[in-house]
Parts: structure tokens; C-alpha cells; sequence
């Protein structure tokens, strides 16, 4: 470039004030154009040889960068050549485009170590204040290596304006550089004492920092902050110092015995909020024990919550959330607040409140907590109503369903939950119907029960969000056909038309459920000839084959037409199913409850209907591209072949001719039986871990040349499936949807929905040869108050977790709860033990030497250090295991969410709610079923607190400081 | 300690953005977006993180920040901060903050400094603020002065 084109842009060069003039008036959509004529612009004059000329334009370059995203990792150099300009104004704009863009990967970085060392130095201390705020945002190892001399020296500045920034930094340049601490903590130390309020609350602010990482180190120091506690009047001080003895209390009780009354007294005579919830959260959090002082916190908690400020009612919820475990009572008091809390006008206290409510939950409540809080849900906006679906779902499921004794409830809530309008828990339910038809036996008939009242319902096929509950519906549904009431209406459910609106891996278990119902149609259809036959001769072995087959309440036994026949066949079957001895003897007293319909399940005109059905709606399938679908269709096509000739045969043998076991086709049926009736049980978290490594695979192998490979591969779940009819399948399901849930019985608006698609695509259907009645065993669990005001379902709750959370005398069950299968080591969760951070043991371990050791002890005689030194760091370890155990746990999942993914609304949150299920989930490893779960697992967080106390006070190195 | 200062206007762009850690622009650009439109269910990818935000006329004042600060002292430092703006501009706007991309941020550096609070007075922050400009243009006499 030649020099007098520098010199024009020099002289016609824009200033920041026109740039952003110019941004700020450029035509809608102009942006891009109006920043990268600019940027261009900025690349040439920034080459400029006039300083003032490359200032402006760097100062541009910033501001593009820091508030459009321009690119300017490419002038890294400009900032470090302009920071030695002598001109303040242009350092200041060169550190700034350093603090700004620079990364630590960023090469110049290096070069600016000679400025920086300078400026620190200098004389004017604006220069070594711009160049401190510089290095504390992109302080590398490196730079902290050459420069902590320089900090040392400005730790000791006699200008306080210096001296605290100073402090400020050191924090950052001890946790790129170790070795600085045993430079610079005793002139830190020092400043603690320093008259000068900001500069003690910058130094405290670091130890802070310092204490949160790693309390153990900084003990020595407990004498110093405790005068600071006592004497200092400044709320900033006192706030951070409350932070640093929550760390340092939780280790050492004597300390805490020692702190609890000045916290105590700050809480009572401070008008400042934020001061005072410190102590509410110290208390709470660190000094659970003292009575006395927990009630003075929790009165003051109550102060917050009814206060107007929203802020003060958020953080008296989040205070209450600290205790809720340790002192129930504080909960109880409160309740009616958290409770109207839930109808809050900010979504973080609703939040809050929620979580608090959750964590009332017990077994006695459950029901009616969750029907108050699904009423709250179906007027909640969406994302509340997700949330609170999300709590509900977590809740009741945690521990393996402890809270749960009436499944059959649990069930039809899921369905209930499955229906609302803004569900998006889908995968979540899914597991949680597969999870529960394998652990629990006894609900399977409701569950396959609420499932076909799923699968029933064409309008939900429309809405994609509900998809993996269909899918854990038609699971359930094919696994445990022999509870359905009516195998051949599940039949028509899982072909319906509508299926094509599922994504292909759902579709899939759609057909495979189907293909699970056919066998079982077949083997019936067969078994009954048999069974007569056999009855009177020989003892019969099919039926421990399907032992399932006595479990059938047909609906339509109850109907008077047939009621004569019914009572020829009823004996027929009770023969047989007396000598099967033990093993279905649960389904023995449904057998004689009600009576089983062994021929109207498929009579030779509804088997040939029923093959119709079955061929129609798949073979179109069979050129499918999907190859699970071709796979299975190919199957279930197959053996409809196989059979169908025999089948008609069988029918026609009914009037006395007994020749089934010659016949092929039986066998098969009854083989494939055979092999659908084997229970799938559920399976153990860390089975998978038990499985050998087989030879030659490499684990953790880095696999990103696998995005290459399967960059095209469509994951199954899309949806642009979806795009076939999307705006009738919207229709559909709103239309379902905005109808209210008021129904008297949902079956008969179920069957109306079913008859008017099958007017619709009568083709598909079977003729219906005999009434649609669906019996509803249990109550819906959600009345049908909906519309009710929701003060008034505030109360209701209020009442009821007076009633029930009052440990009074359990209610006596309605039913027994049934057995829950779990595995023995199974649910719990494998723990990976990681090392905690590297670093900060490096800084801690620096500053224990200082402390503790004596000062003699230079770096690098570390490592022939006394015994004493070694027997603390032993000391360390230990406790860090122990933590470790406690913490790490939190990446575990319950079973039933094995495939779930994290529901992440903030980390906080996600965190708390993690711990308090580590302590259930530990418990649960020690004994089966513990009523009083929560206090007994508190109970044991405390000893073991107390254990690691116990560590701290016989290590003989760790003097008695305040006593 | 905390970990970023943002001001936005109420339409989402951004007027200061300050991370006291080193962050891809990207990530900035993200978190920025998430914060404005998603306000209420921000889901932070910052570990560990708070947030507290405060309006003031069109502007949104956000701190982020871990579990080493207090919450409602962080109230307090946002009305220390736009007390200092206010003096310094003498009644501060939308405005003042976008023409003044500088000064911001010299007196956002003299209230927090690499995440730490060194200064809660606001009135020591405009002191401190125009000793450094005043020092700036008693030097700028043997400057060439441009345009």
C-alpha cells in the first residue's frame, strides 16, 4: 500500500462514533453489508503507520467484534504493537482488543509479556491498572510464570486503587500457575488486614474462590476471617467470609459451634436482605445442627416468602429446598405458601414451589398430589406443563416406583398423562410402560388394558409427540396379549391405517406386536379342540405353554345371549386349568370370576377376516425400504401362509373331529408361543459391564470417521415422515384434544371415535359381530373437575398434605402392593470414580505447604517431605474418595429412564435433585424398603460428615485454632 | 465469581458484552440468544451458573455468575453500576451506553475486574474513571490531534 493512501485514510478516516452511526442507519436486512464494507475498511487502515489511524480502527475492529461477531483473531498483532504506544488512550484500546479477542491459543499472546511487565512496573499506576485488567482475562501459564514478580511487587502497592485490583488478578494467575501462590499468599494474607474495606474484600473475595475449591488448605486462616465475622461492618466482606465458613464448618464442628452466633446475630440485626439470606443459606446449608439457629432461619425464610419482591419469594423457596430434608417441619409450616407458590406469576418461583412439592411426595399422598397438580398442568402453559409432568414422572418412578403401592393406578395416570394435549414426555412414559409391565406382574392386565385404549384411538396417531408412548403401548400390548380383553379389536388397532403416520422403528414394533397377537389368536383357535379332547384323557401340557390363556375376561361374558354357552365351556376349562398347579394361580381366581371365551375369540369367519385384515394392511408393506418393517412383514405374512390352509381345516374339525396334534401348522403356532410366552424380565443397569470384552475390540476408540460414514443415514426418528398429511393429522388431534375430558366414561367416547373411523375406512375393519363394551375397572385417577378455579385446587392440596404429611398412622391399603421385581445389585448405579481436578489440589497444595508446613520446606524438596506432610495428604485422600462416592453418583439413572435423556433446566436444579436421589438410591443398596427414606439417608449424610470431621480432628497437624 | 456482565435492549441486541473467561464468540452469540429468548427457562451450558437480570428503561442489565457470589448482593452491584453510568453520562440512556463502547467498559473494569468486585461505590468508580480520562488528555497535548 502506498504511502498516500495512508495518508488518505488517515485523514478521511470514519470514527467509531460514524461506524456505529452508520450500523445503526443502515436499510432492514442491510447489516452484513454495511459490517463487512466496514471490516474492510478496518484491514486497511489498521496497517497505517499513524498510531492515532490504527487505534481508531482497532477500536472498530473491537466493537464489531465484541457486539456484531466480526472476525478479528487476524490483528492480534495490532493490539500487542499499538499496547506500547505511550498514549493512554491508545493502551487502553490495545489492552481492551487483548482482554476481548484473544484466546489462549492466540500466538502473539507471548509478545505482550515485555508491555505487560512494563505497565505493571510503570509509574503511572493507570498504566498498571490497564495492563492488571488485561492480564485477569487472558492470563495463560506462561504469561502467570514470567509475571508473578511483577504481582507480587503491585500486592504490596501503597496505592489501595492499585493494590486491589492487583488482588483481584492474583486469583487468576494462581490458577493458571501454581507456584505463584508461594510467592504471593503471604502479602495476600497480609491484606486481609489492611485498613482499606475494598481492599479486604477483594482479598477475601479470592479466598473465597479459593475455600470453594479446596477448604481444607485454607483452616489456618479460620482465625482471621472469624475477626473479620466479628468485626467487620461491611456487608460485601461479610457475605463472601459466610461463604468461606459454610466450606470451613462442614469440616470442623468445633469451628462451627464457634461461628454459629455471630451468624446468628448478623441474621438478627441486619437490614441488608442479601446478608441476611447468606446466613438463612449458611445455616441451612452447614449448620443444620443447632437447633436454635435453624428456627431463627426458618422464621426469617418466612419473612421472604411473603414478601412482594419476587426475588425474596424465588429465594425463600430456594432456602426451603436446603432444608426440606433435614427439618421437615420447616416445610410444614410453610406449605401453604409453597403450595399457592405453584399459581405464581413468575415461572422460577412456580418451578421452585413444584420441586418442593415433589419432594413432599409419599406414599400415602402420591394420588392426590399428582391428580391436584395434573389439573394445575392441563391449565399451565406448555413448558410449566411439561415440567410438571417431567416432576411427576420423576418422582413416582424414583427409587423403582417405591412410592407407588396401587399400580393399577400408577398405570391409568400414564395414560391419563399420555393424553394431555402439550405432553412432550413421550420417551419418557414409553419406558416407564415397558419398565413396569416387566417388574411388576400383577398390573399387566390394566396395563395391556390402558395401552389398547391408547392404540384404539386413531386421533392420537396424529400427534407426533405421543408416538413413543403408542410405541411402549403396542410393546405392552403384544407382550402381554393374553390379558387383552379382545385380541381381535387390538388386531385391528395395531393395523389400522393410521399407522403410516408412525416413524418407520415404531411402525416396526407396531407389526412385531401384531405378529405376537396372531400367534396367540392362532394358538387358542387350536387349543380349545384340544383341550376338550384332552380334558377327559390325558393331562395336557399346552396349557403351561400359555398359562396366560385362564387370564381372559372377556367383556362380552357378561352379556346374557351367551350366557348358556358360556357355562358348557367355563367347565370344559376349569378341568385342565386345575391341574396346572401353582404357576397360574393367580389367573385361577380370574378364571372363575369370570368366564373365558375361547371361541368367540376366533370363530373361522372372524379368523378369515382376521387374515384379511392382516394381509391388506401388510402386504403393501412388503417392498418396504424400512427393513425392520420388510423383515417382520416378511414373518407374519410367512406364517399366515403357513397356516391359513390348516386353520380352515380346524374350523371345520369342530364338530368332532380331533386330529390337531397331526397338524403342521400347530406346531408351529405352538412353538412360537412358546417362545413369545417367555418372560422378558427387566435388566440390570450395570449387566451390560459383566459382559466380557471379546478379543481384539477396542473400547473408547476414537470414532469420528464414523460421522463420514453414516453422514447420510437418516436416524429413524424424523420428522419429515411426518409430511405425508401433516395438516389432517393436526386436525384430528386438536379436534380430540379441544374436546373436554369430561367424560363419564371414557370407553364409550373411545368407541365412538372407533366407529366413526371405521365408517370412514370400513375396508379395514372386521364386521363387528358383537357389541363394543368396554368395561372401566378402575376410576380415571384425574376427576373430571377440570374447570374448577384453581385457588380452589390450591386448598385442596393444602388440605390434603396437612392430612398427609403428618406422619399419622398409615391408612390401611385398599390392596396389597404388589411385588415390584427388582435386581440385587442391578438398580444400583455403577460408580466411576473420577479424580477430582488436577489443578486445584496444585493450588491447595501449595497453600497447605505454606500453611501448615513449616516455611522452611522450599518447592523442591517436596517430594522427600516429612511425615507429617504425607500422613495429611493420605489424610486428603480418603476424604476426597468418600466424596467422590457422593458426587459422581449423580450421572445415574434409574432403570426405567435407561434411554432417557437429561431433562437439563438448569444446572442447579438438575444437581440438588440428583442428590437427594443419590441418598434414596444408596439406601435402597442397604435395605430393601425403607418407609422413612429421607431422614434415615440424612441421617447417614451426617454421620459420615461427622467421620470425615473425626479424620480432621485426630490428624495432629491441624491446630486448635479458636479454642 | 462472576462470570459475564451483558446489557441488551429489550429488541435482544446486545450493547456490552463482557466474559471474564475466554469464550468463543459463537458461544457468546449463543448464550446471548438463548438468554433473550428463552428468558425465563434459560438453559445454561456454563457450568454451575446463575443468572440475574434487572430492566432499566429498554435495557436489560444480565450478571452471570457461580455459587461463590450472592444473588441479591448482585442486585446491588447492577445498581452500582448503573448508578456509576448514570453520573458519568449524567443521565444515562440507551444511547450513551452505544455511542460509548469505551467508556463502558472502563468503568465496568473499575467495579469488576477478572470476575472479582474491587469496587462498590459508585461514586469512587466515576472518580476513578475520570482521574483516567483526565490523565488521557492532559497527554493528548503532544498528540497530533485528527479530523
Amino acid at each position: 500500500m502506498s504511502g498516500g493512501s495512508s495518508l488518505m485514510d488517515s485523514i478521511f478516516q470514519r470514527s467509531l462514533e460514524d461506524l456505529i452511526k452508520s450500523v445503526r442507519l443502515h436499510l432492514p436486512g442491510g447489516e452484513p453489508t454495511v459490517i463487512s464494507k466496514a471490516l474492510e475498511e478496518i484491514r486497511r487502515e489498521i496497517r497505517s503507520t499513524d498510531l492515532t489511524t490504527k487505534a481508531e480502527a482497532l477500536q472498530k475492529l473491537t466493537y464489531l467484534h465484541s457486539l456484531h461477531h466480526a472476525d478479528m483473531s487476524w490483528a492480534a498483532f495490532h493490539a500487542v504493537e499499538l499496547s506500547s504506544s505511550a498514549f493512554l488512550p491508545h493502551k487502553r484500546a490495545a489492552y481492551l482488543a487483548a482482554s476481548i479477542s484473544f484466546r489462549p491459543s492466540t500466538d502473539v499472546l507471548l509478545l505482550l509479556t515485555n508491555q505487560l511487565r512494563k505497565d505493571l512496573n510503570s509509574t503511572n499506576h493507570l498504566e498498571g491498572s490497564l495492563a492488571l485488567e488485561c492480564l485477569s482475562v487472558i492470563c495463560t501459564p506462561d504469561l502467570a510464570r514470567d509475571l508473578t514478580p511483577d504481582l507480587f511487587t503491585m500486592l504490596g502497592s501503597s496505592k489501595n486503587l492499585v493494590r486491589k485490583k492487583a488482588i483481584a488478578t492474583s486469583l487468576r494467575v494462581f490458577s493458571q500457575y501454581s507456584d505463584a501462590v508461594r510467592v504471593c499468599f503471604k502479602r495476600l494474607v497480609e491484606n486481609l488486614e489492611s485498613g482499606d474495606v475494598q481492599t479486604v474484600s477483594a482479598t477475601v473475595g479470592v479466598f473465597c474462590e479459593l475455600a470453594l475449591k479446596e477448604p481444607r488448605a485454607y483452616m489456618p486462616l479460620a482465625p482471621e476471617f472469624y475477626r473479620i465475622l466479628v468485626d467487620s461492618r461491611n456487608n460485601w466482606v461479610l457475605i463472601k467470609v459466610l461463604k468461606v465458613f459454610a466450606k470451613l464448618a462442614a469440616l470442623e464442628p468445633r469451628l462451627a459451634k464457634k461461628v454459629v452466633e455471630p451468624i446468628c446475630e448478623h441474621m438478627r440485626r441486619s437490614g441488608a436482605k442479601s446478608l441476611v439470606f447468606e446466613c438463612i443459606r449458611t445455616i441451612l446449608s452447614s449448620l443444620s445442627e443447632y437447633e436454635s439457629a435453624v428456627k431463627l432461619a426458618v422464621a426469617k425464610v418466612r419473612e421472604f416468602l411473603v414478601d412482594d419482591d419476587q426475588n425474596l419469594r424465588y429465594l425463600g423457596l430456594q432456602a426451603l429446598s436446603l432444608v426440606d430434608l433435614k427439618h421437615l417441619w420447616a416445610v410444614l409450616e410453610n406449605k401453604e405458601v409453597v403450595i399457592r407458590s405453584l399459581s405464581d406469576a413468575d415461572p422460577n418461583i412456580k418451578l421452585e414451589a413444584l420441586q418442593l412439592v415433589m419432594a413432599m411426595v409419599s406414599e400415602d399422598n402420591v394420588t392426590e398430589i399428582c391428580r391436584v397438580l395434573i389439573t394445575y398442568a392441563l391449565k399451565a402453559d406448555p413448558e410449566f406443563c411439561n415440567e410438571i409432568l417431567g416432576f411427576i414422572l420423576s418422582a413416582c418412578s424414583r427409587n423403582v416406583y417405591e412410592v407407588i403401592i396401587d399400580f393399577d393406578w400408577y398405570v391409568s395416570l400414564l395414560g391419563e398423562i399420555s393424553r394431555i394435549p402439550h405432553c412432550k414426555k413421550g420417551e419418557e412414559i414409553e419406558n416407564q410402560l415397558t419398565d413396569i409391565g416387566m417388574r411388576v406382574e400383577d398390573v399387566r392386565p390394566e396395563l395391556v388394558h390402558v395401552g389398547r385404549n391408547l392404540l384404539i384411538d386413531p386421533a392420537l396417531l396424529g400427534n407426533p409427540f405421543i408416538h413413543r408412548i403408542l410405541c411402549g403401548a403396542a410393546w405392552v400390548s403384544g407382550e402381554y396379549v393374553q390379558f387383552s380383553t379382545n385380541p381381535l379389536e387390538l388386531m385391528e388397532a395395531l393395523l389400522q391405517p393410521r399407522t403410516n403416520l408412525l416413524p418407520p422403528s415404531i411402525r416396526a414394533v407396531y407389526i412385531q406386536s401384531a405378529f405376537k397377537v396372531l400367534t396367540f389368536c392362532l394358538n387358542v383357535a387350536f387349543l380349545p379342540n384340544e383341550a376338550a379332547y384332552s380334558s377327559s384323557s390325558c393331562p395336557i401340557n399346552e396349557y403351561s405353554a400359555s398359562p396366560s390363556f385362564a387370564g381372559h375376561e372377556s367383556l362380552t361374558d357378561c352379556e346374557q345371549d351367551e350366557f348358556l354357552n358360556l357355562r358348557v365351556l367355563s367347565q370344559s376349562v376349569k378341568a385342565p386349568s386345575v391341574k396346572n398347579g401353582g404357576d397360574t394361580a393367580v389367573n385361577h381366581v380370574k378364571t372363575s370370576a369370570s368366564l373365558p371365551l375361547r371361541n368367540d375369540i376366533l370363530t373361522q369367519k372372524s379368523a378369515d377376516k382376521m387374515f384379511t385384515l392382516v394381509k391388506t394392511a401388510l402386504a403393501p408393506l412388503v417392498g418396504s425400504h424400512e427393513v425392520e418393517i420388510h423383515e417382520r412383514v416378511c414373518n407374519i405374512l410367512g406364517l399366515l401362509e403357513l397356516t391359513q390352509n390348516e386353520m380352515t381345516g380346524c374350523f371345520s374339525r369342530e364338530k368332532g373331529n380331533f386330529e390337531t396334534e397331526e397338524l403342521k401348522a400347530y406346531e408351529t403356532i405352538k412353538m412360537m408361543r412358546n417362545a413369545f410366552s417367555e418372560e422378558i424380565g427387566p435388566v440390570a443397569v450395570s449387566a451390560r459391564d459383566r459382559v466380557p470384552i471379546p478379543e481384539g475390540l477396542v473400547l473408547e476408540e476414537n470414532l469420528h470417521n464414523l460421522e463420514t460414514i453414516c453422514g447420510d443415514v437418516q436416524f429413524p426418528i424424523s420428522s419429515s415422515f411426518f409430511l405425508g398429511r401433516p395438516h389432517s393429522g393436526e386436525r384430528d388431534g386438536v379436534s380430540f384434544f379441544n374436546r373436554p375430558i369430561i367424560e363419564v366414561s371414557e370407553s364409550s367416547n373411545e368407541s365412538t371415535l372407533l366407529t366413526e373411523h371405521r365408517k370412514r375406512h370400513g375396508l379395514y375393519y372386521l364386521p363387528s359381530d358383537k357389541k363394543e363394551v368396554v368395561s372401566c375397572e378402575y376410576p380415571p385417577p384425574n376427576d373430571p373437575k377440570v374447570q374448577d378455579d384453581i385457588t380452589d385446587d390450591a386448598e385442596d392440596l393444602v388440605k390434603l398434605t396437612e392430612q398427609s404429611l403428618v406422619r399419622k398412622k398409615k391408612p390401611s391399603q385398599a390392596k396389597p402392593r404388589p411385588v415390584v421385581l427388582k435386581l440385587d445389585e442391578g438398580d444400583e448405579i455403577s460408580v466411576a470414580a473420577e479424580k477430582p481436578e488436577s489443578k486445584d489440589d496444585m493450588v491447595s497444595g501449595a497453600v497447605r505447604e505454606l500453611l501448615f508446613g513449616s516455611d522452611a520446606i522450599p518447592p523442591s524438596t517436596q517430594i522427600n517431605s516429612s511425615d507429617k506432610l504425607s500422613s495429611k495428604r493420605s489424610g486428603k485422600v480418603s476424604e476426597v474418595n468418600e466424596n467422590v462416592g457422593n458426587v459422581r453418583k449423580s450421572e445415574h439413572r434409574t432403570p426405567s429412564s435407561r434411554k432417557s435423556k437429561h431433562h437439563c433446566h438448569g444446572k442447579e436444579r438438575e444437581s440438588r435433585s440428583s442428590e437427594k436421589n443419590i441418598e434414596l438410591r444408596e439406601e435402597n443398596g442397604q435395605s430393601n424398603k425403607q418407609k422413612s427414606g429421607h431422614r434415615h439417608g440424612r441421617h447417614k449424610a451426617r454421620q459420615r460428615a461427622d467421620g470425615i470431621a473425626n479424620v480432621v480432628s485426630q490428624t495432629p497437624v491441624i491446630p486448635d485454632f479458636l479454642l | 465469581m462472576i462470570r459475564a456482565v451483558i446489557v441488551m435492549n429489550d429488541k435482544g441486541k446486545p450493547r456490552l458484552v463482557k466474559f471474564y473467561e475466554f469464550q468463543p464468540v459463537e458461544k457468546q452469540q449463543e448464550l446471548i440468544r438463548s438468554i433473550y429468548e428463552e428468558f425465563y427457562w434459560v438453559v445454561f451450558f456454563l457450568q454451575d451458573a446463575r443468572l440475574v437480570y434487572k430492566t432499566y428503561a429498554t435495557l436489560y442489565f444480565v450478571f452471570i455468575f457461580d455459587t461463590s457470589e450472592n444473588e441479591l448482593a448482585i442486585l446491588d452491584l447492577m445498581q452500582v453500576f448503573v448508578e456509576a453510568l448514570d453520573k458519568c453520562f449524567s443521565n444515562v440512556c440507551e444511547l450513551n451506553i452505544v455511542f460509548n463502547f469505551n467508556k463502558v467498559h472502563t468503568i465496568l473494569a473499575e467495579i469488576i475486574l477478572g470476575g472479582q468486585v474491587i469496587e462498590t461505590s459508585s461514586s469512587e468508580v466515576v472518580k476513578a474513571v475520570e482521574e483516567s480520562y483526565r490523565c488521557s488528555s492532559s497527554n493528548s497535548s503532544f498528540t497530533p490531534v485528527v479530523n
